[in-house]
């Protein structure tokens, strides 16, 4: 493993690199058929069709679609496990593979697993609840509990792979992916665990929740044309689009990975988290929490915006948010903003809520290793014209060291991860 | 009429459906905690989903008492509407 002296290193802090990953979103089943979409411009955007849309506004979304839950565990755990804690399995598993990480009698008691959700199992909330009104309480299978419960991703993923150290749900909206990516990081630098499974998973493509959010006006309706209805730092952008997914990464002490002998794809150097305490789901106008996160997690890995070299932004295509992001990033990077490329996966992903962050800095560590940036799709008329938002098609950048992923999300959670090349 | 070998077929069939295990591992002598390593709330699913196309009543004394795979199908035989002496 090539060793450099890191800002947690100089801290005296432990360092936390990433040593594999895994993805399911609506543009693949794992992170190379992500990434390889993402690098392409498509979009995982499109008419809804696993539930039943009469009479909703919004009946656009992206969907996780061929998923075959019998390729990862078996008939028991699928029938308990919530597609959100299917998806979260599979990919905690592709990113065990990707890492080469068996998790032996020595290894389970420092292996922690922290998966975030915005809104956890939904669907099968709803069923219950349908099931209970319809056929009374016998009919309630004794899972329910399980199923429904917040924390049933990280349940399954640790006793399926035998993990013994804290495992944990947290919820913070759009942010939970990232934040507990966050946590993971914090967990290993205190020496609560050498080894983290962290990311985030929902599956929230629900009609409950197409109604909530389109009646909220967060969603864009543009109904007739799926693919560029999600218009990140777009003029005509009109809202987010649903979507579902899960991404897992592992995190590991660095002496932990040298230890194993573990290719280590980037070093995660930053985490930052605030609230806005402004207004459930519009955020502050001036970007008040969302600096705050900025710029904390740039402080914790030891630099200044002038030593960014991507953003992944959050850029969900609302009118709210892509403006106040442009504002945020101008206040906080000054004029390297106008210097580096800055793109929305979420163009081609929609807003995959609590999986987003997690799906977004294995994009972020992606371009890290590669210098491909993948691009905005649908970004006609870039907001801020003196920013390169790589609309359209994607950019080669020869060298980029450092990466800022942001998330910010209703309840005003704000977060930003930073990675470093290895 | 429902006779045993049916109700046989549906109970593996829903034992298969609730725990992935082989419908033809699910023979009478068999027992659900033993030697099919069903766990409590499993049984509890298999128990409901028996009661549901029976149209028998299960409580749970007597679901307690249903130790072999052929218990149970002889107590839907005993207790089925049309199956009642």
């Amino acid at each position: 493993m090539t060793e450099r002296a890191g800002a947690g290193h100089s801290r005296g802090r432990r360092r936390v690199m990433v040593t594999g990953y895994g993805a399911v979103t609506p543009l693949g089943h794992s992170v190379d058929e992500t990434w390889t979409a993402m690098l392409a411009g498509r979009s995982g955007i499109g008419t809804v069709d696993a539930i039943d849309v009469t009479g909703l506004g919004v009946r656009i979304g992206g969907q996780v679609r061929g998923f075959t839950p019998g390729r990862y565990m078996p008939p028991t755990v699928s029938r308990r496990a919530d597609p959100y804690a299917q998806y979260a399995l599979a990919a905690a598993l592709e990113a065990c593979e990707h890492a080469g990480l068996v998790v032996d009698d020595r290894l389970a008691p420092r292996v922690a697993v922290i998966i975030g959700s915005g809104y956890g199992p939904v669907g099968s909330i709803y069923r219950a609840a349908n099931t209970l009104r319809d056929k009374g309480p016998r009919a309630i299978s004794p899972f329910t509990q399980v199923t429904t419960a917040m924390d049933s991703a990280v349940g399954e993923i640790s006793m399926r792979l035998g993990t013994q150290g804290p495992s944990r749900a947290q919820s913070t909206a759009c942010a939970s992916g990232a934040d507990a990516v966050g946590a993971g990081m914090r967990m290993i630098g205190h020496g609560e665990a050498d080894i983290v499974l962290a990311g985030g998973a929902d599956a929230c493509v629900t009609a409950v929740d197409l109604a909530g959010s389109g009646n909220a006006r967060a969603l864009s309706r543009r109904n007739d044309d799926p693919t560029a209805a999600c218009r990140p730092f777009d003029a005509h952008r009109d809202g987010f689009v649903m979507s579902e997914g899960a991404a897992v990464v592992v995190l590991e002490a660095a002496e932990t990975a040298d230890r194993r002998g573990a290719t280590v794809l980037a070093e995660l150097t930053g985490y930052g988290a605030s609230s806005d305490a402004h207004h459930w789901t519009a955020p502050h106008p001036e970007g008040r929490g969302a600096c705050l996160a900025v710029e904390a997690a740039l402080r914790d890995a030891g630099i200044s915006g002038a030593d960014v070299d991507y953003v992944n932004a959050h850029g969900t295509g609302t009118l709210l948010n892509d403006a106040v992001e442009t504002a945020v990033l101008r206040k906080v990077l000054g004029d390297r903003v106008t210097r580096i490329p800055v793109s929305s996966t979420k163009s081609m992903t929609g807003h995959m809520i609590g999986a987003a962050g997690a799906v977004e800095l294995v994009a972020a560590i992606q371009a890290l290793r590669t210098g491909d940036v993948p691009p905005t799709v649908n970004c006609d008329e870039p907001i801020d014209p003196d920013i390169n938002f790589v609309p359209h098609r994607a950019q080669h950048h020869g060298r980029l060291r450092t990466a800022l992923s942001n998330s910010f999300g209703f309840g005003g959670h704000n977060a930003a991860l930073v990675v470093r090349a290895i | 009429m429902v006779n045993t070998t049916d109700i046989l077929d549906a109970l593996a069939k829903i034992v298969e459906e609730v725990t992935g295990i082989d419908s033809a591992d699910v023979t009478t002598e068999k027992s659900f905690t033993d030697d099919l390593d069903i766990d409590s709330l499993s049984m509890v699913e298999i128990t409901v989903q028996l009661e549901d196309t029976f149209e028998v009543q299960i409580p749970d004394d007597q679901a307690a008492k249903l130790r072999t795979v052929g218990d149970a199908v002889s107590y839907v035989v005993n207790h089925h509407k049309a199956g009642r002496p």
